[in-house]
């Protein structure tokens, strides 16, 4: 049976469906996942996407994480499941505390809409087990928010316990230590600020998401074995 | 009791303020000189019942730490003050 992929929709979110062709592009099954429902519905792995939840705001994440479906995540990520939050996804992840630190605005206020260079930093974590170390892969980024910043004893942590698994070539937004995705402590959530999912297909660009996309379908295969 | 609140939010000293900064860097072009140290925050109002101040407080620092701020970058000073008895 392949794979069921919850993709989290919140009022604001816009990036569920690319999500879930790119799942389906892989041979799995993509499903959305209502923000007000309180339940993943037996899914074997959540993605909370980009767009701008609740529209952003206050600040983005804080009123999504509140949404009844976040609990249900939580509670799922606990077990082991494997979550993925994707640009937005990955603020939303930040403020209900499934990962550590915060995304504030870019560096020098700019918005930023182009293809970036991402270093395969470590595989043990379920968005990049199918990839290498060292790897470099090109992936859209889109976002405004997406300068990663934490504590000092939480970065040294983050370096310590080999939880950042991917860093831009070429910082493009002012992320301290180059962070483009980090794992929590189990290696079963991941954020990141760039779009795998735009990247699956040559014909957009970059199929350099795959390997990513493939790493997640693989981890639910993993949990459900 | 009602109280009037009054949230500032604003970034933790140390991170970064591109709004500020921004802001700043284009004051003298409009011949404001001397001017230094600008911080972009938010300002948050709303009342609040509660059987007293200490009661007030207790809630509102709990609603900034859990909401209104995101305490990884940002700090609340909370202004408080009685607003009346609900009809």
């Amino acid at each position: 049976m392949s794979a069921r992929v919850g993709v989290v929709l919140f009022p604001g979110s816009n990036c569920e469906n690319d999500v879930i062709e790119a799942v389906r592009s892989l041979g799995g099954n993509g499903e959305i996942l209502w923000h007000g429902d309180a339940t993943v519905n037996g899914v074997d792995a959540v993605v909370v996407p980009g767009g701008f939840a609740h529209g952003d705001y206050l600040r983005p994440g804080a009123i999504a994480r509140f949404s009844p479906v976040m609990d249900a995540v939580t509670k799922f990520a606990a077990d082991g499941g494997p979550v993925v939050g994707i640009c937005n996804g990955f603020q939303v992840l930040t403020e209900a505390g499934l990962l550590p630190g915060a995304l504030q605005k870019n560096r020098r206020l700019k918005f930023l809409c182009t293809t970036a260079s991402l270093r395969v930093e470590s595989t043990d974590s379920v968005l990049t087990s199918a990839a290498s170390v060292g790897q470099v892969l090109r992936v859209p980024i889109n976002h405004f928010e997406g300068n990663y910043t934490c504590l000092p004893d939480t970065l040294a942590e983050l370096q310590d316990q080999d939880r950042i698994v991917l860093r831009y070539v070429d910082n493009p937004n002012g992320s301290v230590d180059d962070i483009a995705g980090i794992c929590n402590e189990a290696r079963n959530v991941v954020g990141l600020m760039p779009h795998p999912e735009r990247a699956v297909n040559e014909l957009l660009g970059s199929a350099d998401g795959v390997p990513l996309l493939q790493s997640l379908l693989d981890a639910t295969s993993a949990v459900a074995g | 009791m009602v109280f009037s609140v009054h949230v500032d939010v604003q970034l933790r000293p140390g991170i970064a303020d591109p709004q500020g900064s921004t802001i700043e860097r284009s004051l003298p072009t409009l011949g404001f000189d001397g001017i230094n140290g600008v911080r972009v925050g938010k300002s948050i109002r709303f009342e609040i019942e509660a059987t007293d101040e200490a009661a007030a407080r207790l809630e509102v620092d709990d609603l900034c730490r859990r909401f209104l701020t995101n305490p990884v970058i940002e700090d609340a000073v909370v202004e408080l003050t009685e607003a009346g008895v609900p009809a």
